[in-house]
């Protein structure tokens, strides 16, 4: 309410300027409501009214604050790139942005050509500031990406599909030939995962400290790194894939199968809450924006969309063009790489309109397998057949860190005391659902129950009356007899009948084939019974 | 071409010397924080359950008493001293602190009844069946400084000695006033041996008797014809009358309030009521299983404690329904008065197993002195437990107490005797003709009537 108040203030008094920073001010201030107040003038609780009123206020203030504290208080800028004159950005080369920009930034293009390990898979901490790469002959290491370090680099001697970070950069998990296995940092294997099999990719929900993984037979595993427990162990039932993605917002794991689908799954359901078909051809890539709103895919069939998870009845665009592998960015810019080149997409509008910002082609002959963006920097980084290189993008990291969230210049101690902090606050899995915003509502009332027996013959009788009770038409000679009209009448009452009488049968068979259903597993013998089919439910 | 690129030197983001803090950043985006609403919830919750195992709100008894506690005193000018008297005639006073008796005052013969403390702390007034009401000099050095000889033995100042038993004594605020309650209000001054004045209405007994914070002049008063009075010692008669269908223990004014006191009722529930408007209660208190025995308002005025005949002690909000907290021991036998001590951090209470014990008045707070890091977090715990308190996870467990288990049955007993009242009249209603039958809140429904 305090927010709306700064709002009627007459522009004629306010100087120009001032107006600017208010609207700028206003946008802000909208981020950090988070969505709209509660309508409270349909309370009747004049007390609970009071308090509630109170409690916007304060959501007021301090969104302002937050909004303010962005606006003067933030210590760096966002990265960018124009053009110039007749320049386009897609045209610029790395080495052209290399001589602009300043010593440090350039330390971060570089290429790494191993030609006999790859090709490289790679994971960031969450804050960025470590890597972990794996290629696919067995090659093992973790960087620190500060200063270049090579913390720790070994050789497993078999193949790796996948590398990803546990919590903080002390453990890392990677998926080889026939089991996953995590290690820490000193390269000691600390765990085989033998109940996840071979598994081809690996991803890890931080809030909840699950371990997701999906095998050669199509089975999703999720596993708690903290305790050890298998949460939930389910058969996809759509076949081999390697396309698996967390998204960051809900914490829903998607996977993209060959058939063209996409399916969304949660620890504690055995059946997926979401299938949906996105490509005509098999899914090769898979990729969600940051606040959670956007999925892009990429199809065999030479195309990628890009889906508002919100409203899934139809794709918010279709870009022509293959893609093996696709990453967003912190700032919502989206790189697919391809063969050996490398496009990034940004929508410069912010209206969900994707086109092309910057370009990249790597040597001839690379097979790029995945690119990925370095949190709070304008790196991506790209794993490919013959090593891995990293090239400059302004403009898609988050300039400002969290200490407190993640902090690229984390100490030791602040790292453990993190660890401590985040594992108080480890989610249990039933938080993960697609709209994580219900978390922390009441139920709304149970709706009306299913209208009685009484009230449903009422309705049919009154349905009955209105249909007697209509004028029929004057008819032409002989179909005007009253037998005719009587006959007619009778057929009037009985198609009104009908469909209250096909409900009611419905329902009744509905029922009986429930209790059938009841009493079939009840008559399985107790050694067949974990045969019987798992009904699904979502 | 223009262009920038994130790049952030170390020196920059980190501290200068291995002496300095640590530099924080913040960046309030909820982008970067993922589930923001689930993790808040999940210390909700946690928050409700450290609430919940560090509720440790027993502190100490004091022993000393050789029969049942019968009335206790605060002394406003002094945080850690209270006296308290027994059925024997013995009055002691205790230190707080190291829950141990400074010294005693001999000379009753019966059991003591009433004791008030004069506003600077220097005067204790008590009073009780054997017809004496005796004032006594507070050995206030001792209290301040410790203590070696323990039980020291202090004459009285005065003995004025009346016709009938006392049954409570209260001292006015700012004055060198004081009430008495027995077979009528009587109004005693410090250096007179007889009544100053003297009230009587009705033959009844006058049980409780207390001044109002506010107003030096105005008194209220309970007695055993199951009335509320209401004095004022400028007019020369009383206010209001107040009878209601069962009797008061015993009556409090809120300090911060002081035109609201709350009364504790033999019928298990506490009324507050606003002394201008007497034909309806505030608010009813519900909670006990037996006779509510004494009442005290916190300093705040925002709870009181009641101590019940059912063996518990419970802390109310001024305007709630239901009890905040309940206090039981396995030896606590009824509880016959309680107090709030003068900082709203403790309660004591005295009963009839001889000892007085000391409570928190808030069962998780953590004692002593609190740094600002520690402070802040339990601001923290309480404004998120204070979001979700309406979650059913979380209302669960801060709802939660254990309670003894006849008291449990006798809860459940008068649940069902409730309702069952409330239906028959429901289907009562129902069938008299529309309008013939109302039902009477309860507010109003335990009122006989009010006489001005």
């Amino acid at each position: 309410m305090g927010v709306k108040r700064e709002s009627v203030t007459p522009a004629s008094i306010v100087p120009p300027v001032d107006q600017e920073i208010s609207d700028e001010l206003e946008v802000k201030v909208k981020k950090y409501l988070r969505g709209e107040g509660t309508n409270l003038e349909v309370l009747q609780d004049k007390k609970l009214k009071g308090q509630l009123a109170i409690r916007e206020e304060l959501y007021g203030k301090s969104a302002k604050a937050a909004a303010k504290a962005e606006k003067w208080l933030m210590p760096s800028e966002g990265g960018y790139l124009e053009a110039e004159g007749i320049e386009k950005t897609w045209t610029i080369k790395q080495e052209a942005l290399a001589r602009e920009v300043d010593v440090l930034s350039t330390r971060s293009q570089y290429d790494i050509v191993l030609p006999d390990l790859g090709p490289y898979r790679m994971d960031f901490t969450p804050s960025g500031r470590y890597m972990a790469v794996g290629g696919q002959k067995g090659h093992l290491a973790i960087m620190d990406m500060r200063n270049m370090n090579l913390i720790k680099e070994f050789q497993v001697r078999e193949t790796v599909r996948d590398v990803v970070f546990l919590h903080n950069e002390l453990f890392f998990a990677a998926a080889q030939k026939k089991y996953p296995y995590i290690y820490n940092r000193d390269g000691t294997e600390l765990h085989c995962l033998k109940e996840h099999g071979a598994v081809l990719r690996l991803q890890f929900l931080k809030n909840h400290f699950l371990l997701a993984s999906i095998n050669k037979f199509g089975q999703l595993h999720y596993q708690d790194v903290t305790m050890g427990e298998m949460i939930g162990n389910y058969r996809t039932g759509m076949g081999r894939t390697n396309v698996m993605q967390v998204n960051p917002f809900n914490g829903v794991v998607a996977l993209g199968h060959s058939g063209g689908t996409v399916s969304m799954w949660k620890p504690t359901s055995a059946a997926p809450l979401l299938k949906m078909l996105c490509h005509r051809g098999p899914i090769s890539a898979l990729a969600f924006h940051p606040n959670g709103h956007i999925m892009a895919t990429a199809g065999k069939e030479k195309k990628i969309k890009l889906w508002d998870l919100r409203k899934l009845d139809s794709e918010l665009q279709d870009i022509h063009g293959h893609a093996n592998t696709l990453d967003f960015s912190q700032k919502g810019l989206l790189a697919r790489g391809t063969g050996s080149f490398v496009q990034i997409l940004s929508d410069f509008s912010s209206t969900q309109n994707y086109s092309r910002y910057m370009s990249h082609s790597m040597a001839k002959g690379y097979q790029i397998g995945k690119v990925l963006f370095r949190p709070y920097e304008d790196v991506l980084c790209i794993g490919h057949s013959m090593g891995w290189s990293s090239i400059l993008i302004p403009g898609s990291g988050e300039p400002n860190f969290d200490s407190w969230v993640a902090n690229p210049f984390e100490t030791s101690k602040q790292r453990r005391e993190k660890e401590v902090h985040s594992l108080l606050d480890k989610l249990p899995p039933e938080t993960i659902m697609l709209n994580p915003t219900k978390i922390g509502t009441v139920k709304p009332a149970r709706k009306k129950e299913k209208p009685s027996k009484e009230e449903r013959d009422a309705e049919m009788e009154a349905a009955i009356e209105a249909v007697k009770g209509t004028a029929l038409k004057k008819k032409t000679k002989g179909r005007n007899q009253p037998s005719k009209r009587a006959v007619k009448r009778k057929e009037m009452v009985a198609k009104a009948r009908r469909p209250f009488l096909e409900q009611q049968k419905s329902e009744e068979e509905q029922l009986a084939r429930k209790k059938q259903k009841i009493s079939e597993e009840v008559q399985l013998p107790k050694s067949l019974q974990r045969f019987a089919r798992k009904k699904a439910s979502a | 071409m223009k262009v920038k690129v994130i790049s952030r030197s170390t020196e920059d983001f980190t501290r200068e010397r291995s002496g300095d803090l640590q530099r924080v950043f913040r960046n309030y985006d909820p982008n970067i924080r993922t589930q923001e609403k689930a993790v808040e919830y999940v210390r909700a919750l946690n928050a409700a359950k450290l609430e919940k195992i560090f509720a440790r709100p027993f502190i100490g008894a004091m022993d000393g008493h050789v029969d049942a506690v019968s009335c206790m005193a605060k002394n406003p000018n002094h945080l850690k001293g209270i006296f308290s008297g027994s059925m024997d005639g013995d009055i002691r006073l205790w230190d707080i602190a190291s829950r141990k008796t400074v010294c005693q005052f001999p000379g009753h013969r019966g059991a003591v009844r009433g004791l008030a403390a004069s506003t600077d702390g220097r005067i204790l007034v008590s009073c009780g069946t054997d017809c004496i009401v005796r004032l006594w000099n507070v050995p206030v050095s001792s209290l301040t400084e410790s203590y070696d000889s323990s039980d020291k033995s202090i004459e009285p100042l005065g003995e004025y000695v009346w016709k009938n038993a006392f049954w409570a004594v209260d001292h006015q605020w700012d004055g060198d006033r004081f009430a008495t309650a027995g077979a009528g209000v009587h109004i005693w001054n410090h250096n007179k041996s007889a009544p100053e004045r003297s009230f009587e209405w009705g033959t009844d007994t006058v049980i409780s008797v207390r001044f109002n914070p506010g107003e030096p002049n105005v008194l209220a008063t309970t007695a055993t014809d199951r009335s509320i009075t209401l004095y004022d010692l400028r007019m020369s008669s009383e206010v209001t009358k107040l009878i209601m269908r069962t009797r008061n223990n015993s009556i409090s004014w809120n300090p911060m309030e002081p035109i609201n006191f709350t009364a504790a009722n033999e019928d298990c529930n506490c009324y507050s009521y606003d002394a201008r408007k007497m034909d309806e209660a505030k608010c009813v208190h519900k909670d006990h299983v037996s006779a509510v025995m004494d009442i005290d308002y916190s300093p705040t005025g925002r709870e009181f404690v009641t101590g019940s005949y059912d063996r518990t002690v419970r802390i109310f909000q001024y305007n709630g329904g239901h009890s905040r907290e309940i206090y039981h021991t396995k030896r606590m036998q009824r509880v016959f008065c309680v107090k709030f001590s003068c900082d709203a951090s403790y309660v004591i209470s005295g009963s009839d197993d001889t000892n007085l014990r000391l409570w928190k008045a808030k069962a998780s707070e953590q004692l002593g002195v609190l740094l600002p890091r520690e402070q802040k977090r339990h601001e923290y715990h309480e404004a998120v437990k204070n979001r979700y308190k309406h979650l059913p996870e979380v209302k669960r467990i801060v709802r939660h107490r254990h309670l003894p288990k006849p008291i449990f049955k006798a809860a459940a007993l008068r649940r069902t005797m409730t309702e069952a009242q409330r239906r028959k009249e429901e289907r009562r209603k129902k069938h008299s003709a529309p309008g013939s039958t109302t039902t009477e809140p309860l507010r109003k429904r335990r009122i006989l009537k009010v006489v001005e």
